[in-house]
């Protein structure tokens, strides 16, 4: 793939492009669901091409083909130079690049079963039998299951000298079960909803997560759900498992601090971000106990934000976001550093595949963990009266990321620090930086998960990207639970 | 652009390098172009061309698919060995139909729009049955997207305010052949302008889409854009509770693009529809009615569905009541052995399937409104309205209950108070908690449809509704 990365700069640098770079990926995925006892779906999916950024007049260009022979690929290399040009119609100054010593380098993810190596069969068998035990249980109406595999390879060439190699590799898997009954839906999954846990491992993934033998008690929790009562609404303390937790960091931690947003460069589509320059290393984010950082090294583990560079060349790297409760660093690229006084990209930039254009994504955005031991069980057992709230239901939060609604799919109220009963439908909102201050115990390492979130989309054209986050349960006090239900 | 004769050509290399019982090929793809800036400049520009083909293999109920965007002789055996592989370690699947050939795929005669060859119908305007393809749209440069980008920022400086968006445009394609000789073949262009115009504590939003970039006028969009965020500066709190709520088309389309993955038959046999057991009951006002209709004038899109059958036109709600759900072909053949087969209306292949093999069977995507007898406008919405909430435009909208569609959001962009007939001034944004069938069943009036769009749900022809007792349960900071 040098030979396309050559031919392409070659003619960047010909046509005047003060920068540029070339990615050449080829991707390959395979899906397989099931639904109600039959295979839902099955399918495998290669895609392969390059593409050229570059620098002209002070301005980007974008361009990208699936064609790599020569001719296509010297073209693709001259339109981005075009569009460079076109853009620079429109500027208010030239783009600048934070420096960057170019790399040459192999990386790969970590794994240690290929999982494109066990049979469909096998797959399918798995499925099929975490199916049947999900509807094994009476009135279970609808399970659906789902298998997810994916290999991303990489060759990025920069007009500096950068050389780098690069090979993705991720798993995902998971199942929910719904019951229908009466006039209402209610559903369990496992181990995480929208898709389950996401990885960059082999198919060991697989294996760790024990997808058939938690399926029957998913099950009965479903059906169990229409027997609880609804979620009481007030102010409670409430404690949070570590997937949802996982999701409250992705969107009021990871989404305010990526810089494009702060910039105003989604104003349009994702929004903008409450955290303005001005407050780095001035806000009290949240309580002391809150340490939040960007870390996409593999040291932190097997997250989906975990890589050796980003697609700008920039070497993985761990940036402190929150720090014992103040806000103390952004998501930036080399386009963007400099606006927080750094001469160094944090090293977020990411695309989507080889026709997409590298943008700031989230790494690993991971609460870490509580330093004395502390196990949900015995924080239970510390909560005079609280909400556990257990696997996300929805999401959303406004686009400035102050104000967020969670439901989740299972709740348990908490008295004299036992859980004494089942309760359905539970919800709380917020406001982002009130809610953090009000984060007053966090479990510690044994409790720890590094949840996979494959859907987040950003951009324009929109760009999904997989992201990690690693969470604990956790508690927050006084915590306005229940409104989405006030008044319907 | 990859052409009709060519995908042929390479179906027939599938074809040949296929083995299996039935094989379908399906071609997407095509030229994509985005123009974007923020912060009065242009910030990304990109392009691409970009072709996917993707296999579907039978063996004997069993089927499976495998994609690619290579179409070298290697690429093309590699992706049917796939879809091949795949489809034999299924179970057999007995709801799998055979493939359909070109006469059953055609449907009823008359049936609506091929886009192949137009077919005169009733509803649609001859000018309208032409192609969606329009030269001007397809051969847009950058330079030109650029000049478009130059007279929105001249709005923003003029104003003294901060722009972003969006101007792209692209020339698609579909196409799909299948081994009983059914071929069809649909390209269209589309343009698209998006405007988010920004003062010191509001904002503003605009955004419009076409066949035709003709029919965008960037200055025109930049202007409303530019004036909601003016009307909305200094935005006062009121408390949240419930309103009489104006929302202009992008707005009704982004929530109620939310219940249509439920006009499904397969939604309903699995039980995940809020219409189970309630197809043919009264669920909103007299004053809703609701249609699939791929032909409209204003609507977009393939005239056939992922198995190549032609799309139908479907009435969903008439006055109110639900009176129907689409149907792929397979589900409508379950659907008639199933316990509700007496219970949802009109059962019959509508041409709305998914590609096979899928686990969501079907859903309307050409949602029209029909229009009502007395229609009014915004401004007369407006007027009507003692104390209300104007909302420009919703965001981040989910599920919060399925089966009475309970939706949380949040306004964005643009949303105002509305007092003793007059709009007077902005107001900070509120997160909603809102029933679907609830609102629907308390529109006091609606505008005229509009070809509209969002972000939140696909495009559609919708109205502008005046929606009472509205639940907004929070207030945001700005």
């Amino acid at each position: 793939m040098k030979h396309v990365a050559n031919w392409a700069l070659n003619v960047t640098a010909q046509r005047g492009a003060s920068y540029a770079d070339v990615r050449s990926v080829a991707q390959r995925s395979r899906a397989l669901t099931t639904k109600n006892g039959k295979v839902g779906s099955a399918s495998d999916a290669e895609s392969v091409g390059m593409s050229v950024r570059a620098i002209a007049d002070g301005a980007w260009g974008f361009a990208a083909s699936a064609e790599l022979g020569r001719g296509a690929v010297e073209a693709t290399a001259a339109r981005a130079v075009e569009i460079a040009r076109a853009s620079a119609r429109v500027k208010r100054e030239d783009v600048h690049l934070a420096p960057e010593k170019p790399v040459v380098a192999e990386w790969s993810t970590p794994y240690k079963i290929d999982p494109f190596t066990v049979s469909v069969e096998q797959n399918i068998e798995l499925l099929l039998k975490i199916d049947a035990e999900l509807r094994s249980v009476a009135g279970i109406t609808l399970a659906e299951t789902n298998l997810n595999f994916n290999r991303e390879e990489q060759w990025f060439v920069s007009s500096e000298g950068a050389d780098i190699h690069q090979t993705k590799l991720s798993t995902g898997a998971g199942y929910a079960a719904y019951a229908f009954a009466g006039n209402e839906i209610q559903k369990r999954s496992y181990p995480n909803s929208y898709g389950g846990q996401w990885q960059n491992k082999g198919y060991e993934l697989i294996e760790e997560l024990k997808l058939v033998e938690n399926a029957r008690r998913v099950g009965e929790e479903a059906v169990g759900l229409h027997h609880a009562d609804q979620c009481p609404e007030g102010k409670f303390d409430i404690i949070l498992d570590s997937s949802q937790l996982g999701l409250q960091i992705h969107e009021s931690v990871g989404h305010p601090i990526e810089l494009d947003r702060v910039l105003g460069m989604e104003a349009n589509f994702a929004g903008t971000s409450f955290l303005t320059i001005d407050k780095l290393r001035n806000l009290r984010y949240g309580s002391e106990l809150v340490n939040v950082v960007a870390d996409a090294r593999q040291e932190h583990g097997p997250g989906l934000g975990t890589f050796g560079f980003d697609d700008e060349g920039v070497a993985a790297q761990c940036t402190p976001i929150i720090t014992n409760g103040l806000f103390t660093g952004y998501l930036s690229s080399r386009e963007t550093a400099h606006t927080i006084g750094e001469n160094r990209s944090g090293g977020t930039l990411r695309a989507e595949g080889w026709n997409r254009l590298p943008m700031i994504r989230m790494t690993n955005i991971s609460l870490l963990p509580g330093e004395k031991p502390l196990s949900l069980e015995q924080l239970v057992a510390q909560t005079d009266h609280g909400i556990l709230m257990q696997t996300n239901r929805s999401w959303s939060i406004d686009d400035k990321r102050y104000n967020f609604q969670f439901g989740c799919e299972m709740g348990w109220e908490i008295k004299g620090g036992q859980r004494v009963r089942m309760v359905k439908n539970p919800s709380y909102s917020g406001i982002t930086t009130e809610f953090w201050n009000s984060l007053d115990a966090i479990c510690s390492r044994e409790e720890w998960t590094l949840w996979g979130t494959p859907n987040c989309g950003k951009g324009q054209p929109q760009q999904v990207m997989g992201t990690g986050h690693g969470a604990a349960p956790s508690r927050f006090r006084g915590i306005k639970v229940g409104s989405a239900f006030k008044g319907s | 652009m990859l052409e009709k004769e060519q995908a042929g050509k390479i179906f027939d290399r599938i074809k040949k390098l296929s083995s299996a019982d039935e094989v379908e090929v399906l071609f997407s793809g095509g030229r994509f172009a985005l123009t974007r800036f923020a912060n009065n400049t242009i910030h990304q520009n990109v392009a691409e061309e970009n072709y996917v083909v993707s296999v579907r293999s039978v063996f004997g109920g069993r089927t499976a698919r495998a994609f690619t965007n290579k179409f070298d002789e290697e690429s093309l055996r590699q992706v049917v060995r796939s879809a091949e592989s795949l489809a034999k370690v299924q179970h057999a699947d007995s709801d799998l139909l055979p493939m359909p050939d070109s006469a059953e795929a055609s449907g009823h005669a008359g049936a609506g729009w091929t886009g192949e060859s137009p077919v005169p119908t009733q509803a649609v305007p001859p000018q309208v049955r032409t192609s969606r393809h329009f030269v001007g749209t397809a051969s847009i440069t950058p330079e030109l997207r650029a000049e478009g980008v130059k007279k929105i920022v001249g709005v923003a400086e003029k104003r003294k305010l901060t722009t972003a968006g969006v101007f792209s445009s692209a020339e698609s394609l579909e196409g799909i052949f299948n081994s009983r000789g059914l071929s069809r073949w649909h390209t269209q262009t589309s343009a698209e302008i998006s405007i988010t115009m920004l003062a010191a504590d509001s904002s503003g939003w605009q955004k419009a889409n076409s066949p035709d970039v003709a029919n965008l006028n960037p200055l025109a969009l930049a202007e409303v854009a530019a004036q909601k965020a003016l009307n909305s500066a200094r935005p006062r709190e009121i408390p949240a509770g419930k309103y009489t709520v104006i929302l202009e088309p992008a707005a009704v389309l982004d929530i109620v693009g939310f219940m249509f993955w439920d006009y499904s038959g397969m939604a309903i046999l699995d039980q995940r529809s809020f219409l189970t057991g309630r197809i043919g009951t009264k669920l909103f006002g007299d004053n809703i009615t609701i249609w699939d209709d791929v032909a409209h004038p204003l609507q977009t899109g393939s005239p056939f569905d992922g198995e190549g059958v032609q799309r139908q036109r479907v009435g969903l709600v008439e006055n109110g009541i639900a009176k129907r759900v689409v149907y792929a072909r397979a589900t409508a053949e379950r659907m008639k052995r199933s316990e509700y087969k007496d219970k949802v209306g009109v059962i019959e292949a509508t041409g709305h399937g998914f590609a096979l093999p899928n686990e969501m069977g079907e859903m309307p995507l050409n949602i029209v409104f029909a229009p009502v007898g007395d229609p009014q406008t915004v401004e007369q919405m407006v007027a009507s309205t003692e104390r209300g909430v104007l909302v420009t435009r919703l965001w981040y909208i989910r599920e919060v209950e399925p089966f009475e569609k309970m939706l949380t959001g949040m306004t964005r962009d643009g949303t105002f108070l509305v007092e003793n007939g007059r709009v007077q001034g902005g107001v900070r944004n509120f997160r909603f908690n809102e029933s679907l069938i609830h609102m629907l069943s308390n529109v006091e009036a609606m505008s005229v449809p509009v070809r509209s769009c969002g972000e939140e749900s696909f495009d559609m022809v919708v109205p502008a509704m005046k929606v009472k007792e509205f639940n907004f349960t929070e207030v945001t900071k700005f």
